[in-house]
């Protein structure tokens, strides 16, 4: 496999998915059962950053639960992320939304839907704009789901839309082998959703989730070609949510054998070594990008709680316009 | 002032708003089949088919509508409503609030309701209350020929999710209407007969029910007033109080089940907001605890009638002069 890409911007694939992890990991540490929790997606880094790296500012973003990899990788500011989170008035929506619902207009992620699949019931309307002149023209609108989302009806009713009205939709399915607490091997008798999909006659593909710079390759690809025709595409991420479901979890559900075998396969792991190998980065360059990352995060958290918290008049705010 | 139907009133005012606003687009099962004359004038992007998927047309609209198009979706009958509940109620009527204000909704939800075509309870249900009680969203189901067409243009301008039901007894019986463009604002209940010993409250259908009870009523010598809701979410609570405080005595008449319907809400706004005036216990004339049936016997009987209503009224009357 070649890396076409620049040494910098390779070393900033990785900074970024350690921004991710390192955001995601506070937040679990600070999780008790009865302060805010969040669903991460520790381990799924490189799908996020892969795909997000390979969109451009025209393009908008549909996410779900477990979104602060899309919008961190998107650029948006740890700081206002965890003060929302936390449900601080500096959060990207005033702290009216939480882990759970996060979205950020001035970034492109447009709409948030915590309801698995209320993401991909939204996405059409969004790329439907693009295609009549309500958005910047020739924009692409992405969606992120998981395997769990795809077992739900409206997955097929949105890719089927998409395709009968040529509408130009990135489906990235995050295909992370659990659903909230179940396996997806128990609920799916394929392997991959994009078994599924072929019937719908959209361009798809099966990447290797773990590996950014594979996912950012098929990103760009896919992205090209929905460009190039206005028709959508599916792209299939294959990764594994190394934590539980929602924090604090203690994974007893999960088979330890099968976990360490997916942690070795980790992506930061995974692309910090070929890195090194191919001396486009030495140690100290990496421990380097780890300071930094911590020092950010350090940061963000001071800002988070630093941050007021809403008014109570907030309670009946933007409810109507 | 032209006579037309309502399902036309509603033609007019939704072909007037895309011509106005080329925000404005309609999508939905046969809508570019049945609706030629916006095909015709709009063409196939701006009017469009689509697959009997109630979930993904909805949620096209919340999206699309969240990007700054208008979208008009019909749902075609109300118990279709529920395959689309995650969209209107979880994303079109929450997200703008959970976004801090980030996105507005603008889109119309159409669909039809009601006894008169013998359809059975899974295409007849009054669901309306439900959507009433979802917050965000504003709920309007008129009953004469000119509120379907004012309320729509209403419904299409504005900023945030509307829930259009249409009686489909009324869809097809030609009312007057006003050539010019004619709005009704959302929100505002009108007294549709004056009265001074009772006040009908009502909507769709059954405002015209209560006309004909408060013509028996007058021959007995009551005088009753009526107010058609034309809105349910926001309720008119002025109108409705400022009646109450005149008559003294409340019937709340609904086809839609009685359980937490439009009618409980409007009874405890007036039991909480206008007590001291009643002279009466608040009665309310309503649908029963059970789905719709398709025989026309059972269907019509499902519906408060007239004689039903006037028979209420007797009631709070006849109890006041019992206590009297």
């Amino acid at each position: 496999m070649t890396h076409p890409t620049e040494p910098s911007q390779r070393l900033s694939m990785l900074e970024s998915m350690m921004l991710i992890r390192a955001h995601e990991e506070r937040l679990a540490s600070l999780a008790t059962p009865t302060s805010p929790g969040t669903c991460t997606a520790v381990g799924q880094e490189a799908a996020a950053v892969g795909v997000v790296r390979a969109l451009q500012p025209r393009d908008r973003i549909l996410t779900n639960h477990r979104s602060a990899g899309h919008l961190l990788a998107r650029g948006a500011d740890a700081g206002r992320l965890m003060a929302e989170v936390m449900g601080r008035a500096d959060g990207y929506c005033k702290g009216k939304s939480g882990s759970l619902h996060i979205s950020a207009e001035e970034l492109g992620v447009v709409l948030t839907s915590t309801i698995v699949g209320g993401e991909l019931s939204l996405a059409p309307g969004v790329a439907l704009a693009q295609t009549m002149g309500q958005q910047e023209p020739g924009g692409i609108t992405a969606v992120f789901f998981g395997d769990g989302a795809a077992c739900e009806g409206i997955f097929h009713e949105s890719i089927n839309l998409a395709v009968t009205w040529r509408l130009p939709v990135l489906y990235v399915c995050e295909n992370n082998q659990w659903q909230a607490y179940v396996r997806r091997d128990e609920t799916m008798p394929v392997e991959h959703v994009a078994d599924w999909v072929r019937g719908h006659r959209i361009e798809s593909r099966t990447v290797d989730g773990n590996d950014v710079e594979a996912v950012h390759e098929a990103a760009l690809e896919a992205a090209e070609v929905i460009r190039a025709t206005g028709r959508p595409y599916f792209l299939e991420l294959t990764t594994y949510r190394t934590r539980g479901h929602f924090e604090p979890d203690d994974q007893a559900y999960v088979d330890a054998g099968e976990l360490a075998a997916w942690k070795s396969r980790d992506p930061i792991v995974l692309m910090t070594e070929r890195l090194l190998r191919q001396g486009v980065a030495g140690h100290g360059e990496i421990a380097h990008l780890q300071q930094r990352v911590a020092a950010t995060i350090d940061a963000a958290l001071a800002f988070a709680q630093n941050s007021p918290w809403p008014d109570l008049r907030e309670l009946t705010t933007d409810v109507y316009a | 002032m032209q006579t037309i139907t309502p399902h036309d009133a509603i033609g007019q005012a939704i072909a007037e708003e895309m011509r106005r606003d080329s925000r404005v687009l309609m999508f939905g099962e046969g809508v570019a089949t049945k609706r030629r004359e916006l095909v015709a004038e709009f063409g196939t992007r701006r009017v469009r088919n689509t697959p009997l998927a109630e979930g993904i047309i909805a949620g096209t609209a919340a999206g699309a509508a969240a990007m700054g198009l208008r979208p008009i979706v019909d749902l075609l009958f109300a118990p279709f409503l529920t395959l689309a509940m995650d969209a209107i109620i979880n994303s079109a009527g929450k997200l703008r609030f959970l976004s801090g204000g980030q996105f507005e909704f603008p889109m119309v939800v159409l669909t039809m309701t009601g006894a008169g075509w013998g359809v059975g309870g899974q295409h007849n249900h009054n669901l309306e209350a439900m959507f009433v009680h979802a917050p965000g969203l504003k709920v309007v189901m008129p009953s004469s020929a000119a509120d379907f067409k004012g309320l729509m243009k209403a419904a299409i301008r504005d900023d945030n999710p509307v829930l259009f039901f249409m009686d489909l007894a009324l869809a097809h019986a030609p009312g007057a209407v006003p050539d010019d463009d004619h709005l009704v604002p959302i929100g505002r209940a009108a007294v549709v007969r004056e009265g001074r010993d009772v006040t009908l409250v009502s909507y769709a259908k059954t405002v015209g029910h209560c006309m004909q009870a408060a013509q028996a009523l007058q021959a007995q010598g009551v005088s009753a007033e009526v107010v058609d809701l034309r809105t349910l979410k926001p309720i008119d609570e002025a109108t409705v109080l400022a009646s109450v405080r005149k008559t003294g005595r409340l019937v709340v008449v609904h086809e839609a089940n009685r359980l937490c319907g439009v009618g409980a809400e409007i009874a405890a706004i007036v039991g909480e907001k206008a007590f001291d005036a009643l002279k009466a216990p608040i009665a309310r004339v309503t649908g029963l605890d059970a789905p719709a049936a398709s025989s026309w016997v059972l269907e019509q009987a499902s519906v408060p009638q007239p004689d039903a209503i006037v028979a209420a009224v007797r009631r709070l009357v006849d109890m006041e002069l019992a206590t009297a």
